[in-house]
């Protein structure tokens, strides 16, 4: 056999043990929800759960949409199953198999290629697991003092906390885009306050915004 | 509210997180050892596979203390267990903590914090962040062969324009996304307790603005000073400084 024989008959298998693992995975995640609802005996709202896939859910489709044709081609078979599984792609799994190849020097979309962006990734999350386990093993004893009422201001505003520094990193490069879509929704919700429990509806118009904002403007960098 | 946490923290819960993210440990070391394997059939050197290994483990310790601190940012409102899954598989610290909040609005939580949560929300919050962030995998499962294939086939064409409007398209959706929560957060203070009354919470505004401001001197850090291992803690870094600031606004205010 020669070489592209090997790797053709290991790419099949590979797309045979992704497909089985990535839907046992899938199984495994949905029933996580349900066997807490069964210990803590409360199951899921199932009403809420549709309501929120209505709105975030959707984002969440087209960012996954745009991930997965973005990133396919440069991890391969072995790489995509794994790296949908394992998560981070944008902050960790990508660069990750990149700088592997660059260091052992695989041309892009060669079979060597692949082959090195299965084992970054790979060991790359089987590293994320280790810490992540090990620090939480070291958190347990620490859990009275997270749960302190001194710390509870901080755990309150997790969110904000996230979208301030989210904010800055994508409003630097799309100022005016957000600068209008900011206006819209803050005066949106000044003036009906009553959305103020729903925000995550609000996501869709001004997303909308967004997007069309930025359609126009590249239109028009495209006929200048 | 600590009874509701013992429960969300209880060793039941554990075992069941332990056990999903156990199987994905397996699964990363079976599709390891096939690849490295299948290195060697085609005539790799193994030399270039174990270094392959060895600078993606150097590379990824970072990025996961990164995420370990994300784990501790979520913990307060939704226990450990929940964040050490969704964090060590699918998930990525923005995408769950924007689904969680969506979620808790959903049932009608007042925010996604641990005074108000109650059991059947965190399940619901769970379930959301599992259907919510899955998508990846679906496609993964329905389309990675047809894909991986044709793309062999003809490599790239003409994908250039379209990608480059798809990744701006892309950035301002996340523009979009987080404009409704800034914007809801200035709208809650100004007309939250009355149309322009300017009574509502103005922490959450201070917050973001602390946030903004740390990310910023990250970037700065970054670009400015080539310290490239920021990145991997700038928004899990930014988040904690300003999570830090809101027990200092909380004193003052």
């Amino acid at each position: 056999m020669n070489k592209k024989e090997i790797f053709e008959k290991y790419n099949n298998k590979t797309h045979f043990y992704g497909r089985i693992c990535t839907v046992i995975c899938l199984a495994l995640f949905i029933a996580v929800p349900f066997v807490m609802g069964f210990i803590l005996d409360a199951m899921p709202d199932l009403s809420a759960v549709g309501k929120c896939f209505l709105s975030v859910g959707l984002v969440y489709i087209v960012s996954c949409i745009a991930e997965y044709l973005i990133y396919t081609p440069m991890l391969g078979a072995g790489g995509t199953y794994l790296a949908f599984i394992t998560g981070n792609l944008i902050n960790m799994k990508i660069p990750c198999a990149m700088t592997s190849r660059d260091i052992v020097q695989a041309k892009a979309g060669s079979e060597e290629s692949e082959i090195i962006a299965t084992l970054s990734i790979a060991t790359s999350s089987l590293v994320t697991i280790v810490v992540i386990a090990l620090g939480v093993l070291l958190m347990i004893p620490l859990q009275p003092i997270l749960q302190s009422p001194v710390l509870q201001p901080a755990f309150d505003n997790v969110v904000p906390a996230l979208f301030g520094a989210m904010a800055y990193k994508y409003y630097r490069s799309n100022l005016k885009v957000a600068g209008i879509t900011l206006m819209f929704v803050s005066l949106l919700f000044v003036l009906v306050p009553s959305l103020l429990g729903s925000v995550s509806f609000i996501v869709i118009p001004s997303g909308a915004i967004a997007i069309g904002l930025t359609l126009y403007s590249h239109m028009k960098g495209n006929k200048k | 509210m600590n009874n509701i946490m013992n429960q969300l923290n209880s060793p039941s819960v554990y075992l069941v997180v332990g056990i999903v993210i156990l199987f994905v440990a397996c699964v990363c070391i079976l599709f390891m050892v096939r690849a490295y394997k299948a290195g060697l059939a085609i005539g790799m050197d193994k030399h270039k596979l174990k270094q392959a290994i060895t600078s993606s483990a150097t590379f990824s310790v970072l990025p996961s203390i990164g995420i370990l601190l994300g784990v501790i940012a979520l913990s307060g409102a939704l226990g450990i267990p929940l964040p050490w899954l969704r964090l060590s598989v699918v998930g990525a610290l923005h995408y769950e903590t924007q689904v969680a909040q969506a979620a808790s609005e959903a049932v009608g939580l007042e925010s996604l914090s641990a005074s108000h949560m109650t059991a059947q929300a965190f399940t619901t919050i769970a379930l959301v962040m599992s259907v919510c962030i899955i998508w990846g995998m679906v496609f993964a499962v329905l389309f990675t062969k047809k894909y991986t294939t044709k793309k062999e086939k003809k490599e790239d064409g003409k994908k250039s324009s379209l990608a480059g409007f798809g990744d701006k398209a892309m950035n301002a959706m996340f523009v979009g996304l987080v404009s409704a929560y800034i914007g809801s957060y200035l709208g809650s203070f100004i007309s939250g307790e009355g149309m322009f009354s300017f009574k509502g919470d103005i922490i959450p505004i201070l917050v973001a603005i602390v946030s903004a401001v740390t990310m910023a001197f990250f970037i700065y850090l970054k670009e400015k000073k080539h310290q490239d291992w920021v990145d991997s803690f700038s928004i899990a870094g930014s988040m904690l400084v300003a999570m830090a600031s809101a027990i200092i606004f909380g004193m003052v205010i």
